[in-house]
């Protein structure tokens, strides 16, 4: 005999997909945070070295010969915050039914998500060094190879959202939410990158 | 289907296999193979993690008798060749944490908490899929990789390759597994179901996966860093020996603790029940199960955090500040869920039921795993690097593995159809708490004499170390056959049992409104949900039944 419970109405709509990137980006923000403390942790331990003019003992930690591109790091920071104020034009525009702005807004957090990989790849071509040339390339390339890798996903995650937007899947704005909030953690861990990595170096 | 079902994907494979029954045996193996591999229910999907951990388990345990056995004598017993020491070693390690410990509760949050919160299947199940199947395929490349001498400090270079891509994989499949655990808890309830409503071990499921989901990433960057080194630079890590340096951490304690918070819901489950009394002060249940995930603040850190006891007062106390907050918080935690919960038991007449058995033993394991851990922390104990360290982990897994036998007795009416034979259970709960602490107990007792950890010869200790390691041997023994007892009796049970009732522990849960076992979708309709024991609200009381 099974045990009969008071039948239930419907209950409001469901946002598994929101719920589920705002857990999963929570994970990739502490893999991002992870790599940040490993990177500060060997800059620590780095042992010291005199200034070029003799004056101060620095880190010998960024090689003396190693200009890091700073001005390409900016612009990909300005890119990914306008980038997350896009996203929330997107979700505003789903939110009202408009399926022409919110299908401009998407188009263009793809192209900025392209302009940001161009930055990207400048910022290494600048750099001419290896990844295997030293301790600092090793690290400064791992953690910005994965920051890109998590930036294709949400470029993946908008070129979907862009497709069921120009399908005419009008209803789905927990999509367009659900990718705004990737962007918005995306531009949270790039400025934390940015600021260790870039500015501190 | 209904509106509130459009984001959810329901198993459309259902009468798969019994069709396929009637097209010849041959090919019913081999379309009921197919359902498991496609199926997209969660009980499949948590039963596959459980199976392949079972396994892993008694793989992990026959290492663990090895290398006890090995240790009797300080010189070799050559039952482990000398270059195979660290690859023995490291699948051990491996397989108790990342193999058994994490993979057993989340298949059996997987299997349960869909019906336990009045859901008809679990969120985003493609996700609970492709967790399993990453974290299967790292385990097989990892048991590859460490046989033909990768892994740390391995010889074959890409084996060590391999090694890393491996445990990254399992991690990530873990991570997918507990985000749609943690997004079932979240979205997926019974009307009604507020959270503070939810029952004990789905809470403990919420907060055990969002703290593994917040943790194991920390390891997988750890082990970006060590594989883009590894195949480039070799600069960082000192190569495949920086691999154990850097990664250990994420095998042994807290990150254990993080893994095993849904054992302390599994004895909160099934006490009341078996007690058959509602939880008393359960909040504070809900608050010690969240506390005990507190281990999470200590595995993000990658580090250990002492106390040094030495100086003035005030180094003390900032010293005693972040050990108490690391390594307390998660005990104080387990400690406050654990006491609350048996004053159910209080005035009770309570019958020892084998699950209930099986979960408090388990439950008592992991407690002193973590008051170990405290001790081990106390530098001026000089514990660490010895093998007092390898006897927390014990206790935390095998505790765990006993808290596992205990759930899965608790709810095989409503996974397999089938109630599993009590005084065998009983039985081999004893089994399992005799082998967990002759497993454990020596290694703790070896500490306080030196015996370093994960050495197993040419090292010199003080006392009689034949007896202690050869105690741990035996232990691995028994819990060896507390594993395959277990499974023989599942096996038995499954294959000829009587079928079980739909309600046979007189529960209290949602879970126990459904028929045994439950089937692919699991409800039909919705229900409404008042309260945290709404089956038991539907029962006639005692008096109700006198009269």
């Amino acid at each position: 005999m099974t045990i009969a419970l008071p039948s239930a109405p419907a209950p409001a709509p469901r946002r598994q997909i929101l719920v589920a990137t705002a857990v999963a980006s929570a994970s990739a923000f502490m893999l991002i945070m992870g790599m940040l403390s490993m990177w500060l942790k060997f800059r620590a331990a780095a042992p010291t070295r005199k200034s070029a003019d003799g004056f101060y003992v620095i880190k010998d930690w960024l090689p003396a010969d190693l200009k890091i591109p700073e001005v390409s790091a900016n612009v990909m920071l300005a890119t990914i915050a306008l980038l997350a104020f896009i996203a929330q034009w997107a979700v505003y525009s789903a939110k009202r039914q408009d399926s022409q702005h919110r299908s401009l807004a998407l188009g263009l957090c793809l192209l900025m998500g392209v302009a940001l990989v161009n930055a990207q790849l400048a910022v290494y071509s600048q750099m001419e060094v290896g990844l295997s040339s030293g301790a600092y390339q090793t690290m400064f390339y791992t953690i910005t190879g994965t920051m890109l890798v998590l930036i294709a996903s949400g470029m993946a995650f908008t070129a979907v959202a862009l497709f069921r937007s120009v399908g005419g899947r009008s209803d789905d704005t927990q999509i367009v939410s659900a990718h705004a909030l990737y962007w918005y953690f995306l531009t949270a861990a790039f400025t934390a990158m940015w600021f260790i990595v870039y500015v501190q170096k | 289907m209904g509106d509130q079902l459009k984001m959810t994907t329901i198993d459309s494979n259902v009468g798969s296999a019994s069709h396929a029954q009637s097209r010849g045996t041959s090919s019913s193996l081999v379309s009921a193979t197919g359902v498991w591999i496609t199926s997209s229910d969660s009980k499949k999907i948590g039963r596959l993690f459980v199976g392949v951990s079972l396994l892993l388990a008694v793989i992990a345990s026959v290492l663990g008798a090895l290398l006890g056995f090995e240790r009797m004598s300080a010189s070799s017993m050559g039952l482990i060749n000398g270059d195979a020491v660290l690859q023995v070693v490291s699948m051990y390690q491996f397989a108790l944490v990342l193999g058994v410990l994490a993979p057993l509760f989340v298949g059996i949050a997987l299997a349960v908490v869909p019906m336990q919160v009045g859901s008809r299947a679990v969120a985003l199940p493609r996700l609970a899929q492709f967790g399993f199947w990453a974290w299967f395929f790292g385990v097989a490349m990892v048991a590859v990789s460490l046989v033909g001498n990768g892994g740390p400090g391995g010889g074959t270079t890409d084996l060590v390759d391999l090694y890393l891509l491996a445990v990254g994989l399992t991690a990530v499949g873990i991570v997918a597994a507990c985000i749609s655990i943690v997004t079932t808890v979240l979205t997926s309830r019974a009307p009604g179901m507020t959270l503070d409503l939810v029952p004990a071990f789905s809470w403990s499921a919420l907060v055990g996966a969002a703290a593994t989901a917040l943790s194991l990433p920390v390891t997988v960057g750890t082990i970006i860093y060590l594989y883009i080194d590894q195949t480039h630079a070799k600069l960082l890590f000192d190569g495949n020996k920086g691999i154990d340096k850097y990664m250990n951490w994420s095998f042994s304690a807290p990150m254990t603790f993080v893994l095993v918070v849904m054992a302390f819901g599994v004895l909160a489950e099934i006490t009341p029940v078996t007690a058959g009394v509602r939880q008393p002060l359960r909040p504070i249940v809900l608050a010690g199960l969240g506390l005990a995930s507190a281990g999470v603040l200590g595995a993000v850190t990658q580090s250990f955090h002492s106390l040094e006891w030495t100086g003035s007062a005030s180094d003390k106390i900032q010293s005693a500040i972040p050990y108490l907050l690391f390594n307390g918080v998660p005990l104080l935690g387990a400690i406050v869920s654990v006491a609350v919960v048996m004053l159910s038991v209080k005035n009770s007449k309570i019958k020892l039921s084998a699950p209930f058995a099986s979960a408090l033993f388990g439950a008592l394991m992991i407690l002193t795993g973590m008051a170990g851990n405290m001790i081990l922390r106390i530098t001026p104990a000089g514990l660490a690097g010895t093998a007092f360290e390898e006897g927390i982990t014990l206790y935390v897994v095998y505790g765990a593995l006993l808290s596992a036998i205990g759930a899965l007795s608790y709810w095989a009416p409503k996974l397999w159809g089938r109630t599993l034979d009590p005084q065998k259970l009983l039985g081999l709960g004893g089994i399992g708490l005799l082998g967990t602490v002759a497993a454990s107990l020596p290694l703790f007792v070896a500490g306080f004499a030196n015996q370093p950890a994960n050495v197993v010869a040419d090292f010199s200790y003080d006392g009689p170390q034949g007896l202690w390691n050869l105690l741990n041997g035996v232990g691995h023994v028994l819990m060896i056959a507390t594993v395959v007892g277990f499974v023989l009796l599942l096996i038995s049970a499954i294959r000829g049992g009587e079928p079980a009732a739909n309600d046979p522990w007189d529960a209290h849960t949602l879970e126990w409104s459904l028929a045994s076992p439950v089937p692919t979708n699991n409800f039909e309709s919705l229900s409404m949900v008042n309260s945290s024991e709404p089956v038991l609200d539907e029962k006639p009381s005692s008096q109700e039944v006198s009269a």
